[in-house]
């Protein structure tokens, strides 16, 4: 193997460089000649009938090339959502049109309902102030409980309901666990909140359309996790462009955690002006058109209740969700609080019952969709929430509670009761290392220490599931997805001997440049500073699927594996022919091919110059050059895995709660860069803490977002977050991949929350406080209410 | 951003002459201005910039009070005071962050009159005197509720007088997203009585709890003031806390200062 910077090597991140020192190229930096800039008119109200909108003073302001409204783009498509929902009684989801621009009517604070282009972005602004826009405001509903029994107030008037779908999972289960929880011991209740999240990446949306007449071709360069899936929409769906004729390119991306896999209407118009214009168009997102468009997370109002025996062993789980999708559908919201979602509901227990109901609801607020963990989040924190509470109410450990009702490492692979097959895991081993990471045995010590400062200290435990890798699409096609979800990968040998590798995964902050080469290095006994990823641009690169889901390396990475063999069963045939010898006689090592037996060898570099120089070539049995393409499509999700623990003071007088450590131990199978899964890991906990104590996106009744900036809506600082203790030393290899590697970018984010309330809610018992619940963020002011009755 | 004039005067008087412009305002570190130009919200047709007016910017002290410069910086005022009024040096080295600071000057904060900020409470915890290029105002007739000053249209903070007290602290609790203060409160022991100030609670901006004021002066200790809050029907209810919580704060930072103040 490659001595350093091979496979388990903890290499420096050699993209951070270029971040570092500001020579990242994001899309903002980018501006080819010529360049008009785009400014939208959004809508202030949440609901509201458009009944005009006067362009013609705007039009006429200095500098102006272009006006758009939802008129212009009245015959082209909508942005679908990529799967299909069905209701418990066999109906389709309801799937109403999300146009370019709104049309007819604006659904929330921040819908777009006209574009300016002009010379510059300044007077485009001023030209956005001259619109006229006569829009009636109308009642608003963005409670999800409200805009289902209140009809007369619709955000899509033509489905007749804000009802998007009513969602069983698995329908069939669902007698079996009533009558299991109506006949069992002991019934623990949780109703619930998931708050709703604004993703926030550092880098806001940017998108500059391009078209050269010359060619017809289109250009799209913009801030995307997935340019592949953003060129499949916009010329399937939303405008119709040939996909050979658009190129979409996302260059470096600062941050996405979800909110840049889905296509937004700001990149279809920017390619429609530009080509009304002939001349390239700009939009950069300013933060507070951020918090109003970007597709928010979470969302989610719960009841679940978890039955049991006396001694603690589970019957069943039950949940019903309600499930915010906002006023339309993004790409995968529908997928989030159902698949991602109801199929983790039987977390990492034994349990023989469960059953999850989940109405997704339309409501005048931004789109809600997938943010770092999509799903899991919501189903690790109702479960962990539910066993926590349970375990006080039996009396029993909520380290035991688990433990009693944990899958054992002989039982895999395990069928779950929500229907998926875990294939590889050991939930005790990861909590043995908890145990003593987390040093459990010494809390008591900690405890009564704080108790004489005045602070109630607490401790949570959490331990969870997810499904990442995301998917094996045989399975994700029974399941409704209407795109496959395999990755693609194509390694490039140049006659020189150096290698570029193109992949469908995109990074933005995940380091792909450093680990990929890792894993191609190792196999191929070469220098991973030669081989370069590219990645990105849809002329470059195969047809992938992008970024999200902690699938990049488990499904593409595995795509980079199958076309590294193809390349070396291709060099073993030219080494065979150039040593004068059979394929079948020639072993390949550290980089060299030899004929066992002999002293007859090549080096891997000699190898690929014959491949382009392929004098005297068996040109019948082996074609020139030595370029490999594998497309890879995993025969299920992997199924990362961990054991948190968390430890708080509460200050019992201003109700402010400290994180003094966190402890996350996760089983992410192989690991092939021990630092980046660290960094990952950390990042992860940092918005998992932020959810659970900081970050919350409010809507007044109105529909007016009330945690609009930065100056309302709390991020989490580094001073807000403890050290972290980060351990993937207890690792099971996943057992369907090649690299048998399992995906590590959500897991902080899925099994920080739970862990931290947890740990709240333990401090405030301990302090003789009678406290369930706090739903999150467990503000301090929350807290203080929660003490004080 | 709308475009404007700018102008940056070497003397208060140049500066004055400025403000005598139509659309003209001032600007000092532009930590809140320019974040309002930038959003639209605030439109100048002339920035005075006071920044370069070296009457302005410094720091002395006299005869039991310290004098600051109104286009003094935060991270200034926390050097330079250090010594002479830990206090408010510690009440200026925990505003916004580092950037904020180095930028963000006396006269602005006052001028502003956040409900949140900090520096109101100093001013009238310590019982400062406000020095305009026209006047001096006491901190006791500056601050009019929220974001509202005697001061006139076009007036300049030149400086800010603040008498060093016998003891004092600063106690601030952060909203949590603008780190502002969702609650502050400064106890100043004087030799003419105890002034509290609160920031960040009341819909009418700061102001002194005279409740407390009245109970430690006749016992400086967190025992006097046992039992005791503000008023939640005055106080300010939003995401970040209701009124009865922000009351609550109210009385638990007041103790804390005055434990504090040793
Ligand atoms: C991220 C962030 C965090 C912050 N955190 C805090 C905090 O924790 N506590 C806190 O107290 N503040 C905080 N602030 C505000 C900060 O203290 C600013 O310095 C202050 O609000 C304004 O001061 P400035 O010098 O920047 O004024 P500017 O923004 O330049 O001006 C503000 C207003 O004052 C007027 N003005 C400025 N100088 C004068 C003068 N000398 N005479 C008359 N009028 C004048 C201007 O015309 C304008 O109306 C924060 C700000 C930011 C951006």
């Amino acid at each position: 193997m490659a001595a350093d910077g091979g496979m388990g090597h903890a290499t420096k991140r050699r993209e951070d460089v270029r971040f570092l020192t500001g020579r990242g190229r994001y899309t903002d930096d980018y501006t080819p000649a010529k360049t008009t800039y785009c400014a939208f008119a959004r809508s202030t109200v949440a609901n509201g009938k458009i009944n005009s909108i006067d362009t013609s003073a705007a039009a006429e302001m200095p500098g102006v090339v272009a006006v758009f409204t939802g008129e212009d783009f009245a015959d082209v498509g909508g942005n679908p959502a990529g799967w299909l929902i069905n209701s418990r009684d066999g109906e389709p989801m309801k799937e109403p049109k999300r146009p370019v621009l709104a049309h007819g009517k604006v659904r929330h604070v921040g819908d777009a309902y006209a574009a300016v282009i002009a010379e510059t972005l300044e007077q485009a602004m001023d030209a956005v102030e001259a619109i006229d826009a006569d829009i009636d405001e109308l009642d608003a509903v963005t409670n999800m409980a409200d805009a289902l029994a209140n009809t007369d107030t619709l955000v899509h008037d033509e489905i007749g309901t804000n009802q998007c779908f009513d969602w069983g999972w698995i329908e069939d289960n669902r007698a079996a666990t009533d009558e299991a929880i109506k006949n069992a011991p002991h019934v623990t209740t949780l109703e619930l909140v998931n708050n709703r999240l604004v993703p926030n990446a550092m880098e806001p949306r940017c998108s500059i359309g391009e078209y050269d007449p010359g060619t017809g071709d289109y250009r799209l360069t913009t801030t995307s996790q997935n340019p592949h899936l953003t060129r499949l929409l916009i010329s399937a769906f939303v405008m119709g462009i040939p996909e050979n004729k658009l190129t979409v390119h996302a260059p470096d991306v600062g941050g996405g955690f979800g909110s840049k896999i889905y296509h937004y209407g700001e990149e279809a118009l920017v390619l429609a002006a530009a080509k009304k214009l002939n001349r390239p168009v700009k939009w950069t997102s300013t933060r507070t058109e951020a918090f109003l468009s970007d597709a928010h997370g979470r969302d989610h109002v719960t009841k679940i209740e978890l039955a049991c025996e006396k001694d603690g062993t589970f019957i069943a789980f039950r949940t019903e969700t309600m499930a915010n999708v906002g006023a339309y559908l993004s790409n995968f919201s529908t997928a989030t609080p159902t698949f991602l979602h109801g199929t983790l509901m039987a977390g990492n227990y034994t349990v023989p019952n469960v059953y999850v109901n989940v109405k997704a609801v339309f409501t005048n607020t931004a789109p809600v969709d997938a943010y770092r963990g999509a799903g899991r989040p919501e189903a690790t924190f109702s479960l962990e929430r539910v066993i926590d509470k349970a375990a006080r109410e039996l009396g029993i450990d909520p380290v035991a509670l688990r433990r009693k009702n944990f899958i054992k490492p002989d039982q895999y692979p395990y069928a779950s009761a929500a229907g998926l097959e875990y294939d590889s895991g050991n939930y005790d081993a990861l909590m043995d290392g908890l145990e003593k990471r987390a040093d459990l045995a010494g809390f008591e010590a900690r405890r009564a220490e704080s108790a004489k400062n005045g602070k109630l200290r607490g401790l949570g435990i959490n331990a969870y599931i997810e499904a990442c890798g995301i998917a094996p699409s045989n399975l994700v096609g029974v399941l409704g997805s209407r795109v496959g979800l395999y990755d693609a990968a194509t390694v490039r040998v140049n006659a020189t001997g150096n290698i570029s590798v193109m992949v469908g995964a995109h990074s933005h902050g995940q380091g792909h440049e450093t680990a990929f080469p890792q894993v191609v290095a190792d196999m191929l006994g070469v220098d991973p500073m030669s081989i370069e990823i590219v990645h990105g641009d849809t002329s470059k690169i195969p047809f992938g699927m992008g970024t999200y889901g902690s699938r990049s390396l488990a499904v593409c990475g595995s795509a980079v594996f199958r076309a590294t063999e193809k390349i070396i069963k291709k060099a073993t045939l030219i080494a065979a022919h150039m040593m004068e010898d059979k394929p079948e006689n020639v072993d390949f090592t550290d980089g060299e091919f030899a004929v066992k037996g002999t002293n007859k060898k090549v080096s891997f570099g000699e190898v690929a110059l014959k491949a382009y120089i392929p004098h005297n070539f068996p040109l019948e049995s082996i074609e020139p050059g030595l370029e490999e393409t594998a497309f890879y499509d995993p025969a299920n999700f992997t199924y990362p895995s961990g054991a948190y623990a968390c430890e708080v003071e509460v200050d019992p007088e201003t109700g402010k709660v400290d994180i003094c450590s966190m402890v996350a131990m996760d089983d992410f199978g192989n690991v092939v860069n021990p630092m980046i899964v660290t960094g990952q890991v950390q990042g992860g906990l940092a918005q998992g803490i932020g959810q659970a104590l900081l970050e919350h996106g409010i809507y007044d009744e109105n529909g007016q977002l009330l945690s609009g900036s930065l100056m309302d809506y709390a991020m989490p600082r580094a001073d807000d977050l403890p050290n972290f203790v980060v351990d993937h030393s207890h690792a099971t290899r996943c057992t369907h991949n090649p690299i048998g590697v399992k995906g590590c970018g959500e897991a902080g984010a899925i099994g920080s929350p739970p862990t931290v309330v947890n740990a709240v809610v333990d401090a405030l018992q301990r302090g003789g406080h009678d406290v369930d619940h706090i739903d999150m963020p467990v503000s301090p002011a929350r807290v203080w209410a929660a003490i004080n009755g | 951003m709308y475009n404007f004039e700018f102008a940056k005067p070497k003397t208060v008087e140049e500066a004055a002459s400025a403000m005598a412009a139509e659309g003209a305002q001032a600007l000092g570190g532009g930590q809140t201005l320019l974040p309002t130009m930038k959003q639209r919200l605030a439109s100048p047709e002339v920035l005075v910039s006071l920044t370069g007016i070296d009457g302005m910017v410094g720091v002395s002290a006299s005869g039991g009070s310290v004098t600051i410069g109104g286009a003094t910086t935060h991270a200034q005022v926390a050097a330079d005071v250090a010594e002479s009024y830990p206090a408010l040096a510690a009440l200026a080295a925990n505003i916004g962050d580092p950037a904020v600071r180095n930028r963000g000057t006396v006269g602005g904060s006052l001028a502003n009159n956040d409900p949140a900020a900090c520096y109101p409470a100093g001013a009238l915890g310590s019982g400062a005197t406000i020095t305009t290029n026209k006047r001096d105002i006491a901190a006791d007739d500056y601050f009019q509720g929220m974001f509202e000053t005697a001061l006139d249209e076009g007036e300049i903070i030149t400086s800010v007088s603040f008498p060093i007290p016998q003891k004092a602290n600063y106690q601030k609790f952060d909203q949590p997203a603008s780190r502002f203060a969702l609650v502050g409160v400064f106890v100043a022991k004087t030799p003419d009585g105890v002034r509290v100030a609160v920031t960040g609670a009341s819909n009418e901006g700061v102001y002194r709890w005279t409740a407390a004021e009245t109970a430690l002066n006749s016992d400086f200790s967190q025992a006097a003031l046992e039992g005791m809050s503000g008023d939640a029907d005055d106080m300010i209810s939003d995401l970040h806390g209701s009124g009865a919580y922000r009351a609550h704060l109210v009385g638990v930072l007041t103790r804390r200062a005055v434990a504090a103040c040793g």
